[in-house]
């Protein structure tokens, strides 16, 4: 007990470090205008890309529709400051709840039905309804069509999201290090064992389901009060293939592994800017060498070996 | 006679998208991976055909020649190069490898030709006919005609051959199928070069229908193809055909009658309510999960 409390705190300690460092680089103009612009994108990646490894890291469910879930969040969450007139402090809190809840009432809504299916069924059903909820934005008029919304706030700062990303972050590790945790985790191993042992299979898939739905939600209002303007084209199918591949480069089931792959697959782009019509295609051959690399047997092997010396370090230290 | 009209457009476009869900359908029931690659096929077998018709100024019957062996040996090199190192990882690894792939194709393109689409003569030079007062263009009558005798020489070939054979032996159990002395490698190579022949194939026509091509053209087809292998049960070779049939007349109904930018959510909704009362698409196996 008293070994998860020390851990706690320096976990804590570190993000106020990196708050407070970063928070100096970008108020005083030593990080770079490129760079300070780029802090609450790559915030909003970690949220989503922290979020959809609950569902395919951990769950082990495969989604395509991350995308159209943050852009139901992000056009509830907006509509609501725009058409509203209240105070910042109040109106903008409650957007970002509104967007949460209702991108996780979209989640029950498409949860319940899509999660009968499985694998690669799943993954087109998902895809499918990202693509209708973007036609459906495209064709009403309160969202503003295919122009576009207008007229947002930008009242997302860098602490707003800095809060926002570490309250995901200790939602779904506490959610994950639970008992609910450990029950969806089963559901990945082998969903005939954990329904044998009296898990509630369908229950714990729709709770991770919803809970991602939530940040993503969550993160498509603060990306609409940070940019000031929504397309539905931006929540296309490729942005929810971008986040699939943050988790999958990070690693699947590892959340420290999504928050440093986002912050590379959002930064990246920037500094390749100067070989701009080199960018796609170092990134498509950087994504398919990760793949190879990583499931070439020799490597693993080789890796394996590391790890297993590493441990035995580990194991002979914890013994003296 | 408009409905008529209508029908036989969403005959022509869901050949297109048969044609394109074969390649899908094919490579899921041998390999179990999704190729997200595939429609991007489509889009370097119409480039190849614009730069031979116009670059090299070949006859449409040699560019369309041309652009199937193109399209042949890429679907084989990539899988060789990307996929034939992930056959033990996991579907998903494979899954982001195909993605990388179709990012590879699309950004090479884009280097090559720039984003702006470009105008394609039409390959196919067939007057039109005129039944009863409905009007057939020359691509609609080739495209249905190619279609149907692409799809019966398949089946035959499939059903018939010793290759055809082998490769629904190795989509029935891989492991038996090796222990029968089946080469595995081999029959997952030739079915990537069947359905990259299908998709260049179905490029031709599409262009030919369509008239123009850029790098970004063989995405959303190939993501419909893609549903409509899931609508008809991926993994089923007749189920690929009905499925894009079906879907493309389902879009160009609805174009017609109901919305044009509403077209695609409905193909879409049509899909999820196929999979939510058949969950493995119209005739798809329905595979018993034993512990």
């Amino acid at each position: 007990m008293k070994k998860i409390k020390t851990k706690t705190i320096i976990w804590l300690i570190i993000a106020v470090v990196i708050y407070a460092v970063l928070f100096y680089l970008d108020a005083t103009g030593k990080l770079s205008r490129q760079f300070s612009r780029l802090l609450i994108p790559v915030g909003i990646n970690i949220m989503l890309a922290v979020s959809l490894n609950l569902t395919v890291g951990f769950l082990g469910e495969l989604t395509l529709g991350h995308a159209g879930f943050m852009s139901v969040g992000a056009y509830s969450g907006c509509m609501f400051t725009v058409f509203m007139d209240l105070p910042v402090y109040i109106e903008f809190p409650l957007a970002l709840l509104i967007g949460g809840l209702v991108a996780a009432i979209f989640g029950v809504i498409i949860g319940v039905p899509a999660l009968r299916l499985k694998g690669d069924y799943l993954a087109i059903v998902t895809l499918a309804f990202g693509e209708i909820i973007k036609s459906v934005i495209i064709n009403m008029d309160i969202t503003g069509g295919s122009a576009g919304l207008k007229g947002i706030e930008k009242t997302t700062n860098f602490t707003v999201m800095f809060v926002a990303v570490l309250v995901t972050i200790i939602v779904i590790a506490n959610l994950i290090n639970s008992r609910h945790g450990r029950a969806i985790c089963a559901i990945r191993d082998n969903v005939i064992a954990a329904e044998a042992v009296g898990i509630n299979v369908v229950y714990y898939k729709l709770l991770a389901f919803v809970v991602a739905a939530f940040f993503a939600g969550v993160a498509g209002v603060l990306y609409g009060h940070n940019l000031g303007i929504l397309k539905p084209a931006t929540f296309d199918f490729n942005k929810s293939i971008e986040i699939l591949v943050i988790v999958v480069l990070g690693g699947m089931g590892s959340i420290t592994g999504s928050v440093v792959a986002a912050i590379i697959i959002t930064v990246l782009p920037e500094v390749l800017r100067g070989l701009d019509d080199y960018r796609m295609l170092i990134y498509a051959v950087v994504l398919i060498a990760m793949m190879l690399i990583n499931s070439n047997p020799r490597i693993s092997a080789f890796r394996k070996r590391i790890e297993s010396k590493f441990n035995l370090k580990k194991n002979m230290k914890e013994a003296e | 006679m408009v409905i008529i009209e209508q029908f036989i457009n969403g005959l022509n476009l869901g050949s297109i998208y048969a044609l394109m869900a074969l390649g899908y359908t094919m490579v899921y029931g041998i390999a179990k991976m999704l190729n997200f690659a595939h429609g991007d096929i489509i889009m370097v077998g119409a480039y190849t055909i614009s730069v031979a018709t116009t670059n090299l100024g070949l006859s449409p019957i040699l560019s369309v020649l041309l652009s199937m062996l193109v399209c042949t040996v890429l679907g084989v090199v990539i899988e060789k190069v990307a996929y034939k190192p992930l056959r033990m990882a996991s579907p998903l690894t494979v899954l982001i490898t195909a993605i990388g792939v179709s990012y590879l194709l699309q950004s090479v393109a884009l280097l090559i030709f720039g984003s702006k689409s470009q105008r394609v003569a039409s390959v196919i030079n067939v007057a039109p006919v005129t039944i009863g007062g409905i009007t057939l263009t020359g691509e609609s009558i080739v495209t249905l005609g190619v279609t149907i005798v692409i799809m019966i020489l398949l089946v035959l070939f499939i059903n018939k051959t010793k290759v055809g054979k082998a490769m629904l032996a190795v989509s029935e159990d891989r492991g038996a199928a090796e222990l029968m002395g089946i080469n595995v490698n081999n029959t997952i190579s030739l079915t990537f070069a069947i359905g990259s022949f299908l998709a260049a194939v179905a490029g031709a026509l599409f262009v030919s229908s369509y008239g123009f091509v850029d790098p970004y053209t063989g995405a959303l087809p190939g993501i419909k193809a893609f549903v409509a292998a899931v609508l008809g049960g991926i993994g089923s070779v007749p189920g690929a055909m009905l499925g894009g049939i079906l879907l493309g007349i389902i879009e160009s109904l609805s174009k017609a009658y109901i919305s044009t930018q509403l077209s695609d959510a409905i193909v879409f909704g049509v899909l999820i309510l196929v999979l939510l009362f058949k969950p493995s698409g119209l005739l798809g196996k329905q595979r018993v999960t034993k512990v």
